[in-house]
């Protein structure tokens, strides 16, 4: 068997609040564990509402936050024995985040291309200036843009499917093995989220990048991956093949979330008066929605 | 400015009528005039008792006209033609001083608003916001407003403990809900939802759309229902206008528009829509939207348009009523329908040409 991709092993995250007193611990991740095959590309999908750990989780992929039990290791590696610039560098070169809202990603103040050449600089090891430009323009290219439509540029004169393609463009410089995207398209309009999500699967399919998408939006999610797991309260509730789970979800969280999902056909007037469930159930304890 | 006869008005069935709307952010910046033509003629009305929804990509002008129906419009924003016209109110908007346009927002036209976090005062509990959003408008006593105040709660289903909590105390649902009572406390006549539930997500979606539905169903008031989001359309509103580039290219009855639309725009928007149980890959729109201080000319959408004609290139097409209660603004979509026609159009070949 060959070393996967990517490896969680039973890993948790505890946040703890407080002083000496009335301590409180928090678990935003809680026993995750689940793997990504190395010789198949995939788009691996993290489903769940705000808060249940989605992020946290994203973070600790990418090694900017350390996990309090438990080992992730990326080819092999454990990412807490990554020491020192070089090899962090190296990992880095495999693994590139893309965040959500791309115009807070992006300095204000400074040119997009920037970004570009910085990277190239950092981790494709090009220095001339021609060759930058050259190695932007490549990743570019695979997104649709060109050095042309950016150069010179600053954040707010493109717009933000643009900018969010910029953004990809730039995770691709270093030749990554895996992009980890959290919410990569909950910000950008619903009818630029089709561009952006037809082109995680084009790099799957041409470039051979393995891709962790993070969303609440089941119906894209169903379009795009491959593999699924959905997390509420930071446990897994469920895992496995998307379209299976989507289309045949078992357990009753995953229900919840697929039967709140609207669908994209009119059905005339009055199709949301009936109460639901959930919504029964927050009026009736209030308590129970007033966090503490 | 009141070009509209008061009589017609009076008489007229629509809450809110809007007669070629323009509004523009005018700059002047070292003796450089720049002009954004966030909303350029829109005229469309709201009949009493209906869910309009307004749907269109960020920076095609929808928040600028919610701004110019709620009279809200602060320099560079200016109205530069147009009318704007309630039920509630005998003259044009603009017609009326400050003073009284003041008296009738939240007694007859309130809003709700997408980051709940920022409508509610963070340093101040529930019932002081209600306090400071409605006391002066319930013409009440102090007791009898805080009565009424938990009544109206208790209709919408809200426990009564949330007056005492601070915002931040609250889920980001909660909060949305709170914001719906907030709005529909002095029962208005008209109420503007701008990105309700943008920020929420799906399960809390569900229930919000659900209680707002509801509240305007129990209380009888009108309401525009701005979102990006086209599937929250198809589930809440009656009728629906689609906004592009500051212009309204096509408007109908929701099921309409979906089962048989007719721009181009609207087709694709509508196609790329992604559903559970449809892995067919969807294309993306070329291009991106126009730049609004310098839009392209004629019909705005042409340098994105499959259908693009000549005639497209140079004139603006107008909004026509292409079939029953369905107006839409697009020469290619004019030419396969004929306007006496009553019968359902076909031009089912141009629209799969779109997609």
């Amino acid at each position: 068997m060959t070393t996967p991709l990517l490896h969680l092993d039973g890993v948790s995250k505890l946040y703890r609040r407080g002083g000496l007193l009335g301590r409180e611990e928090f678990r935003a991740v809680d026993n995750v564990s689940f793997h990504i095959e190395d010789n198949e590309p995939q788009v691996f999908t993290i489903i769940g509402e705000s808060g249940s750990g989605k992020t946290t989780l994203a973070r600790m992929i990418l090694n900017m936050v350390k996990p309090t039990v438990g080992a992730i290791s990326f080819k092999g590696q454990d990412l807490a024995s990554i020491r020192g610039e070089t090899a962090r560098r190296r990992f880095m070169k495999e693994v590139q985040p893309i965040f959500q809202n791309p115009f807070e990603a992006f300095n204000p103040l400074k040119r997009v291309d920037r970004y570009l050449y910085m990277t190239a600089k950092n981790f494709a090891d090009v220095h001339s200036p021609a060759q930058l430009e050259a190695a932007a323009d490549a990743a570019l290219n695979k997104v649709g843009l060109s050095i042309g439509e950016v150069r010179g540029r600053f954040p707010h004169e493109l717009s933000g499917g643009q900018l969010q393609r910029v953004a990809i463009a730039r995770a691709l410089i270093p030749g990554p093995s895996m992009i980890v995207a959290d919410e990569p398209v909950s910000m950008v309009d619903a009818s630029l989220r089709m561009s952006i999500v037809n082109l995680f699967r084009a790099l799957r399919d041409d470039l051979k990048v393995s891709i962790i998408y993070i969303t609440h939006d089941l119906a894209t999610a169903y379009y795009v991956s491959d593999r699924i797991i959905i997390m509420r309260k930071g446990e897994i509730v469920e895992s496995g093949p998307a379209r299976l789970i989507l289309e045949n979800p078992q357990h009753p969280y995953s229900q919840l979330l697929k039967s709140a999902v609207l669908s994209p056909d009119p059905r005339g007037q009055g199709v949301l008066t009936g109460d639901s469930a959930a919504s029964q159930q927050a009026r009736a304890s209030p308590r129970a929605q007033i966090v503490s | 400015m009141a070009q509209i006869p008061a009589s017609s008005v009076q008489g007229s069935p629509h809450v809110l009528e809007t007669h070629d709307l323009r509004a523009y952010y005018r700059m002047k910046y070292f003796g450089i005039n720049r002009e954004v033509r966030a909303v350029d003629g829109i005229s469309m009305h709201v009949r009493k008792n209906e869910i309009y929804g307004i749907a269109g990509e960020s920076s095609c002008g929808k928040t600028t006209f919610i701004k110019a129906i709620a009279a809200a419009i602060r320099p560079p924003l200016e109205i530069v033609a147009g009318h704007v016209t309630y039920s509630f109110i005998k003259d044009d908007l603009y017609a009326l001083p400050s003073a009284k346009r003041a008296a009738i927002r939240w007694r007859h036209l309130s809003y709700i608003l997408q980051g709940s976090m920022n409508v509610l005062n963070p340093v101040r509990r529930i019932h002081k916001t209600f306090e400071d959003f409605a006391f002066r408008h319930m013409h009440l006593g102090r007791t009898e407003f805080e009565q009424e105040v938990k009544r109206h709660l208790e209709r919408l289903r809200l426990p009564a403990e949330i007056l005492r909590a601070y915002p931040h105390e609250l889920s980001g649902g909660m909060r949305q809900r709170v914001c719906i009572a907030l709005a529909t406390l002095c029962k208005p006549e008209f109420i503007i939802a701008d990105e309700p539930t943008t920020a929420l997500d799906v399960v809390v979606q569900k229930d919000v759309l659900a209680m707002i539905r509801e509240t305007q169903s129990e209380f009888g008031s009108s309401m525009i229902f701005v979102t990006h989001d086209l599937t929250v359309h198809a589930n809440v509103t009656d009728r629906l206008g689609i906004m592009y580039a500051g212009r309204l290219v096509e408007e109908g009855r929701t099921a309409d528009v979906f089962s048989n639309p007719m721009h181009p725009y609207t087709a694709h928007l509508i196609a790329s829509l992604p559903r559970i149980g449809d892995t067919q890959p969807h294309s993306a729109l070329a291009g991106s939207p126009p730049n609004l201080a310098d839009p392209p000319k004629g019909c705005r959408f042409h340098p994105r348009c499959p259908l693009a004609m000549e005639i497209c290139r140079h004139e603006n097409p107008t909004l026509t009523a292409l079939a029953e209660d369905h107006r839409v603004a697009c020469f290619a979509a004019s030419a396969k329908v004929q306007p006496s026609n009553d019968e359902k159009p076909s031009e089912a070949k141009a629209l799969e040409a779109a997609r």
